[in-house]
């Protein structure tokens, strides 16, 4: 883990819960990682891992029945949980910039993307609309709208998936944001859009310098983009390291499942995990995984295993590491 | 765009024809006619009903009718069954009658409707939201006639309103303000009663519609914005969920003649529904087939004028 | 709130807690939780009973008599004594006028008991033939939209009939229709059902274009299967629940449409009697006996009420979007 100073985001022991009707699920437990300027941390699980919850567990926009159960989360320093809505306000937007998965449904139809855009800087930095029109089309030119002077005035069904999400970019960044949050933002879009929208992040990154936190299952998009990787299954993290030691030398039995499961030419068939991911309601007491794992053992039903450290900057939640320093 | 308004107006003016044909052959093709109107009268000889008959041509064939029936219409000439009378100037005398009414109740209702089901919405689950519910669904299941009923015994006892009809008799030789107070007076509780259901239901969908909207993914962005609550809501959310009402608007139209039939009856309102009921009961048909007539053609008003006042508000509608 | 866990001491291993529910189970789970929707339910329930057993218990073995005429017993008050001075078989049972007795002395009671059947009936047959019409244009529309018939698609065909019978005002076309015919229970019946099919029509055609592209149907084509079993047996099952809402909430429409026929003096003629026309001959007397007037208005309240809450409650249970969690 890089120092302490250099962090912009500090997540630690959050523990998210819903009560339900059905019973109260723990959608998140005892999730912990830390992103500093610059660098992008990738967040990756299959669906349902409770990886957007934590996302929005950090902008604070978890809803009933939802509720942070335990845990802090520090934006350089300053905890956010427990804090007053005025105060989060404030740095949502601002300090904290979110783009979503789908941006179809993202933008508000009925106004101009311009004034979208403009809004938030109307909001934060006190400006009026005429005062940030100027800014609204710099923005548009650096997240790479063509012709920005006429799209500032359209609406949002007049663009396309990639345009939408470009704006999406631009409304989080306006404020010059600490840390920018991407839930899953190229799911939705066609493979080469894809790409754009990954450079052009990329790209933002390297000038600004702020810190990403990537949500994504998709682990291709992890290789190209991702500094560190944090994997979550079943609301747990399962291992969290560089993005490098990921690919090359995963030590947690299901991230070695994930990567064996994707298609590799030369390797002649895919090997399934099998079984299939536990809803909240089944989690299973102990290791979540241990229903699935090739390497189960009798100790892991039993209890759940803490994330540990076994090499710098890699950290796994696996009794099969924990023999050594047994429990 | 005009050519789209131009074939709207066509087909529209397509229906009003068909409707009026369908309206016409039910009338006339029901059991009884409209020479019983006086069965009871001794006077009246078997070569009078001929007679008669023959001035309202109702032995020749139907589409003949139906012609005599449009050209008269048209022409200002449409004669009543009961009294013959023109119909034209009756429906319009009772028209002015019945506007007041529509306007108070109307009023009444859009006034009150709209910041009680935001606010519902807004505070879905809350004390407010299930009890403004539960008072909604006991309008929309009284009968509005009970309530009426219920409303006058208690009101006249209580606070001598008055109930029947528009003016106190007698009053004709007031000064001009002492009539208007007591025009007024006469308005408030029939346009009370009307409004009741029509609060209880525009309410419940007022909600239901911010309810979906506030679900949606662009007002979870706004408050990733950072925006205050009141903003999302008011500003963001509140525009998209009145879209659609805008539409209602046009439907206005066509409730100047809808559910006053039972109101008008009991406040004795001189109004175009009670007309209705009355050539209904004395089975004048001219008066009937007109009412019928003027009631769809302000239904495709109507909802021709919502068209376009959609098309206005929704940058999203092209029309094509 | 605990926690839904289990173990399996023999094997060691977690057991898996069968928590799937059926489409079934899940709507009820959502629908009990709305208090007033269950508390209309109980009351439907109740009421349904009752009419059915009141037909029993005044037309086959005369438990309440309510066709009996005491004029010696006009406007006693509810829960009043029956005079000493009628005959024997004109007692009521257990000698007392439970709701009172109106203006020819008749049990109001058992009147209230045979008009619940009337009107419930009333109610179920209008929207059963309102449904029935509705479903068979909006599936035609839906399922064979694009099939030509001469000039003219099915689908507009369908579409525009509906929207000329929305142009009619439908309170004033019920009233004219049924003040033109012979005065008859199941002409009502017959009017009310069609003159609201529409909404039902709307609805089914929507969900069945909806449906129509769906990729389950696509596959059943694909697999060859005939078409009505397509229809019948994959789309109507998901197309039902909006019209199953409407049909409930159609009901209390019905009744409430029989109630003002009745009180307009075009509702179902003697010697049958619905709780409209009681209510409509009570109007007469409600200064000398208000509960001629109040006892069959509460009763329409209380079930159309019921009706209304059950078919709300329903709708948010069967549908998602509203859906709290």
């Amino acid at each position: 883990m890089q120092a302490k100073t250099d962090c912009v985001l500090e997540v630690n022991n959050l523990h998210v819960s819903f009560f339900t009707d059905r019973g109260k699920l723990r959608v998140v437990q005892n999730v912990a990682f830390n992103i500093c300027a610059g660098e992008t941390v990738a967040l990756v699980g299959e669906s349902g891992c409770g990886k957007s919850v934590t996302a929005l567990a950090i902008m604070g926009l978890i809803e009933e029945p939802g509720i942070i159960t335990g845990g802090q989360i520090r934006l350089k320093g300053q905890e956010l949980v427990g804090l007053p809505l005025a105060k989060y306000q404030q740095i949502r937007g601002h300090r904290i910039g979110m783009i979503f998965q789908e941006p179809m449904t993202s933008l508000n139809p009925v106004f101009k993307i311009g004034t979208q855009i403009g809004e938030v800087l109307v909001h934060h930095s006190k400006m009026t609309e005429r005062e940030a029109r100027p800014e609204v089309l710099r923005l548009l030119k650096k997240v790479g709208i063509s012709s920005p002077h006429r799209r500032i005035d359209q609406y949002p069904h007049e663009l396309s998936g990639g345009m939408k999400q470009r704006v999406m970019i631009a409304i989080a960044l306006a404020c010059q944001p600490d840390i920018l949050i991407a839930d899953e933002p190229t799911t939705a879009l066609d493979v080469t859009i894809q790409a754009q929208i990954l450079r052009l992040l990329k790209q933002l990154q390297d000038d600004m310098g702020m810190a990403i936190l990537l949500i994504t299952h998709n682990l291709g998009v992890v290789a190209h983009f991702a500094n560190r990787v944090v994997v979550m299954y079943a609301g747990e993290i399962a291992e969290h390291t560089d993005v490098r030691t990921l690919f090359h030398k995963p030590q947690h039995p299901y991230t070695q499942a994930l990567l064996k499961a994707l298609p590799i030419p030369g390797h002649e068939r895919l090997v399934p995990i099998q079984g299939t991911v536990p809803m909240p309601l089944e989690y299973p007491s102990g290791c979540r995984f241990c229903t699935r794992c090739p390497a189960v053992m009798k100790c892991c039903p039993q209890k759940s295993p803490s994330l540990q450290k076994i090499e710098p900057c890699h950290y796994v939640a696996c009794w099969l590491y924990q023999m050594k320093n047994a429990p | 765009m005009w050519a789209y308004i131009f074939r709207n107006l066509l087909q529209r003016c397509v229906l009003l024809v068909i409707v009026s044909i369908l309206a016409h052959s039910i009338v006339h093709l029901a059991p009884g006619e409209p020479s019983e109107v006086d069965p009871s009268n001794p006077r009246m000889q078997p070569e009078d009903i001929a007679k008669i008959r023959a001035a309202f041509h109702l032995d020749e064939p139907l589409y003949r009718q139906y012609a005599y029936w449009m050209r008269d219409l048209f022409s200002g000439e449409l004669k009543s069954f009961k009294d013959s009378q023109p119909v034209l100037p009756k429906i319009w005398e009772r028209f002015l009658n019945s506007l007041p009414l529509f306007i108070c109740a109307t009023l009444i209702v859009w006034t009150l409707s709209f910041p009680t089901g935001i606010k519902a919405a807004i505070q879905r689950g809350s004390i407010y939201d299930r009890g403004t519910t539960f008072i909604a669904y006991t309008l929309i299941s009284i009968p509005g006639f009970f309530l009426s009923y219920l409303m006058i015994l208690w009101v006249v006892n209580m606070f001598g309103v008055p109930v029947i009809g528009m003016r106190t008799f007698g009053m004709e030789d007031a000064h001009p303000i002492f009539q208007g107070m007591d025009r007024i007076w006469h308005l408030v509780v029939p346009s009370l009663m009307s409004a009741l259901g029509g609060i209880a239901v525009l309410s419940r969908y007022v909600r239901s519609q911010m309810l979906e909207v506030i679900g949606q993914d662009y007002v979870r962005t706004a408050r990733a914005k950072g925006l205050d609550e009141d903003t999302v809501i008011y500003h963001h959310a509140l525009r998209n969920a009145l879209l659609p009402f805008i539409t209602l608007f046009g439907f206005l139209l066509p409730g100047l003649i809808g559910g006053s039939v039972i109101f008008e009856y009991i406040f004795a309102w001189p109004g175009l529904g009670r007309l209705g009921y009355d050539a209904i009961l004395s089975r004048d048909f001219p008066v009937i087939l007109t009412i019928n007539f003027i009631a769809a053609a302000l239904t495709l008003a109507g909802t021709f004028l919502s068209d376009i006042l959609y098309a206005v508000a929704d940058p999203r509608i092209r029309l094509e | 709130m605990e926690e839904q866990i289990l173990m399996d001491e023999k094997n060691n291993l977690p057991a898996k807690l069968v928590l799937s529910e059926t489409p079934f189970g899940e709507f009820w789970r959502i629908f009990q939780k709305d208090k007033l929707a269950l508390l209309g339910l109980v009351t439907l329930f109740l009421l349904i009973i009752a009419a059915l057993a009141s037909k029993a218990l005044t037309e086959w073995t005369v438990v309440f008599d309510p066709a009996t005429v005491r004029l010696v017993d006009k406007f006693l008050p509810p829960l009043s004594y029956a005079s000493e001075l009628l005959p024997v078989e004109d007692i009521p049972r257990f000698g007392i006028y439970l709701l009172g007795t109106d203006e020819l002395g008749r049990d109001v009671f058992a009147r209230m008991l045979q008009g619940s059947f009337v009107s419930l009936s009333i109610g179920f047959v209008a929207v059963g033939i309102s449904t029935f019409i509705g479903i068979l244009l909006g599936g035609l529309a839906g399922f064979y939209g694009n099939v030509r018939f001469l000039f003219i698609s099915v689908d507009t065909l369908i579409m525009r009939f509906t929207d000329v019978m929305l142009c009619f005002p439908t309170f004033f076309l019920i009233l004219t229709v049924v003040a033109l015919l012979p005065p008859s229970i199941y002409n009502i019946m017959i009017i009310i059902g069609i003159t609201s099919w529409m909404g039902t029509t709307r609805f089914v055609r929507a969900e069945f274009l909806a449906l129509r592209e769906q990729d389950f149907v696509v596959a059943a084509k694909a697999l060859g299967l005939p078409a009505w079993r397509i229809i019948f047996l994959h789309m109507v099952p998901n197309a039902i629940a909006p019209v199953l809402v409407s049909a409930i909430i159609g009901v209390a429409s019905a009744i409430l449409t029989e109630s003002a026929l009745s009180f307009l003096g075009f509702g179902v003629q003697p010697p049958y009697a619905t709780w409209g026309n009681i209510l409509a001959d009570g109007k007469n007397f409600i200064f000398d006996a208000p509960w001629l007037f109040f006892i069959p208005g509460v009763a329409i309240l209380v079930i159309v009420l019921a009706f209304n809450l059950v078919g709300e409650g329903m709708r948010e249970a069967l549908n998602p979007k509203l859906r709290r969690r």
